[in-house]
């Protein structure tokens, strides 16, 4: 598969502090690739640089082979485009907003009609053409500013935190137009994001950024799946307990966690240990039910996310729990704040960090 | 005393309601002079402004300093360091300026110039810095990324245009200095109330008065309007 952007030593520092420090990366074409890290691991950057808005303190970037520098970096620029966290918008109507870089490229006023109203559909905005734009609520806002950059039809789009601070039902809108949108034009994506889950439907390849470094590059599976002490320190990593391990006649080990917590484990390890349970390897029933399974806390539910398909559950069972259950099993199983529920997952379900 | 005042009011509005041509004749030439030199501030203080508000650079720091400082000028210094210019033994006398409209303009300009420069410099600062970002993002070359990010501060740089031309109209130190307020020829609305009151004629100045506040409010409340019009 041919290269589009490719990243050498790339680094970049404000003062004394690194932000990114020798990056190496090739985004292949066609291809949904994550940056996924915490706040703060430089995923923003990178992405800037990528789109041409920020320059390496040293390194350089080749864009479809030819080496990126002040001559051609505005036609590069026109082939790439960025969503911000933070909705940027032109304090202007939504048609402004979408027309901005359709002018800029020189279409003429019918063609920018044609656009704006096809891509206003795509992101189910129809007929929103005259609207203040900084008036929509904020997800409506993000899907304008996804809109934007989808009329341009750039190589290259680059998402930072696409669905970050926007309710479950603008964030499935999005991913379902990133998902179709990449599967109908071929469109190169790149998505910085804190969201496993997002990582792990969304994209082909998943880069690992800790510290402005990258820590780990693969697919979602071979990222997220294993035991990782790289992952491990990802702050976002959801149950991840620490304690006393002993290890057990049965080969097994019990970690005490604190509150009197026990969580058994298939390893063998004794001592002060680290360990994480994924959020969709545990099970969720309103009683108990008997199984091989050798974990079994009760809780209530103290938050529930809803992810389109999929809900999260944050669980309070004397520690907090977070786990992912289809929405159909949600609204089946009649939960919400306050259900009192059981959770179970295997001893072979904790992974040593 | 207190049927004087009324009175005053009274033939005031007569004044102005017959259109007398004395105050016609000053209250366009105050428009004509003070519009000509809010131009001319925005024509030099925009380009600066927008250095200011957009580029960091050494020094931008102390060139913001100077202009905020220079909000405060006592206008009768001005007045009269321009007066020592304009005049004949001065460094651009024999331009013959002196007692002139171009004087006032150029004065006037001058004296507003601050209040142009920092509030728009104020404006451009205020906008969210991704716009610059957004912009080139979308495939705006360097300057036309600076272009957006004026667009969406026109706001407040419309402000501060309204600002500086009200600030110019109800100008008086400088204007008294560098104009000398000739009948007919550089009188303006400032300095004929200030030398018509002294003469007794208080009517007139009453009349004038009015139309100055008139000038500024009908002015500060359009542009107000339009504005909400537009967001």
């Amino acid at each position: 598969m041919k290269t589009v952007i490719e990243l050498e030593n790339i680094s970049k520092v404000y003062g004394n502090v690194t932000a990114l420090n020798l990056i190496n990366l090739n985004i292949l074409e066609g291809e949904v690739f994550s940056l996924l890290g915490p706040n703060g691991s430089g995923k923003t950057t990178l992405l800037k640089i990528m789109a041409c808005i920020e320059k390496p303190t040293s390194g350089e970037m080749c864009f479809n082979g030819v080496k990126v520098d002040e001559g051609n970096i505005n036609d590069v620029r026109l082939k790439t485009t960025m969503v911000f966290q933070k909705t940027a918008l032109f304090n202007t109507s939504v048609y402004k907003n979408i027309a901005y870089g359709l002018q800029l490229r020189g279409y003429s006023k019918r063609e920018i009609d044609e656009k704006v109203k096809e891509v206003l559909k795509t992101v189910r905005l129809e007929g929103y053409e005259k609207r203040p734009a900084k008036k929509l609520s904020g997800g409506e806002q993000q899907r304008v500013a996804l809109a934007r950059a989808l009329a341009l039809d750039t190589d290259v789009l680059l998402l930072d935190e696409p669905t970050a601070n926007i309710d479950p039902k603008n964030i499935s809108i999005i991913e379902e137009v990133l998902s179709r949108f990449n599967k109908e034009r071929k469109t190169t994506m790149v998505i910085a994001t804190h969201n496993m889950f997002q990582a792990e439907t969304l994209t082909n390849r998943v880069a690992l950024l800790l510290g402005g470094k990258i820590a780990q590059i693969g697919s979602p599976q071979e990222i997220l799946k294993g035991p990782s002490t790289d992952l491990a320190s990802f702050a976002r990593l959801e149950n991840v307990f620490s304690g006393n391990s002993k290890i057990l006649q049965e080969g097994t080990s019990v970690i005490e966690v604190n509150d009197g917590i026990e969580i058994e484990a298939a390893l063998r390890k004794s001592g002060k240990v680290t360990v994480f349970v994924r959020p969709e390897d545990i099970i969720v029933s309103k009683k108990t039910v008997p199984s091989s399974a050798r974990n079994v806390f009760k809780g209530k539910i103290v938050e529930v996310s809803d992810f389109g398909p999929v809900v999260k559950l944050r669980v309070d069972a004397g520690k907090e729990f977070v786990v992912q259950i289809t929405k159909r099993s949600f609204v089946e199983m009649q939960l919400n704040v306050g259900s009192t529920v059981f959770l179970t997952f295997k001893a072979s379900s904790v992974h040593l960090i | 005393m207190g049927n004087e005042i009324i009175d005053g009011f009274i033939k005031a509005f007569q004044l102005i309601l017959s259109g007398d041509p004395t105050v016609m004749e000053i209250s366009g030439r105050s428009i004509l002079i003070s519009s000509s030199a809010t131009m001319l501030s925005v024509l030099w203080g925009l380009p600066v402004a927008s250095i200011l508000g957009l580029k960091r650079f050494r020094g931008r720091f102390l060139l913001k300093g100077f202009f905020n400082a220079m909000l405060g000028i006592p206008t009768v210094a001005l007045g009269l360091i321009l007066y020592l210019f304009f005049s004949n033994a001065g460094p651009i006398g024999f331009l013959h300026l002196l007692y002139s409209p171009p004087a006032i303009i150029i004065g006037q300009a001058i004296l507003i110039t601050p209040i142009t420069v920092s509030f728009i410099t104020s404006a451009i600062e205020s906008i969210d810095p991704e716009i610059k970002d957004l912009a080139k993002t979308l495939g705006a070359s360097e300057i036309e990324a600076s272009i957006a990010v004026l667009k969406e501060s026109m706001n407040g740089v419309v402000l501060a245009i309204t600002a500086s031309f009200n600030r110019a109209i109800a100008e008086l130190g400088v204007v008294l200095m560098v104009g000398g307020n000739i009948a007919g020829f550089t009188s303006v609305l400032t300095t004929t109330i200030a030398l018509e009151t002294n003469k007794g004629n208080i009517e007139l100045s009453i009349a004038l008065a009015i139309i100055l506040l008139l000038i500024v409010s009908v002015l500060s409340i359009s542009i107000n309007l339009i504005q909400r019009r537009r967001t």
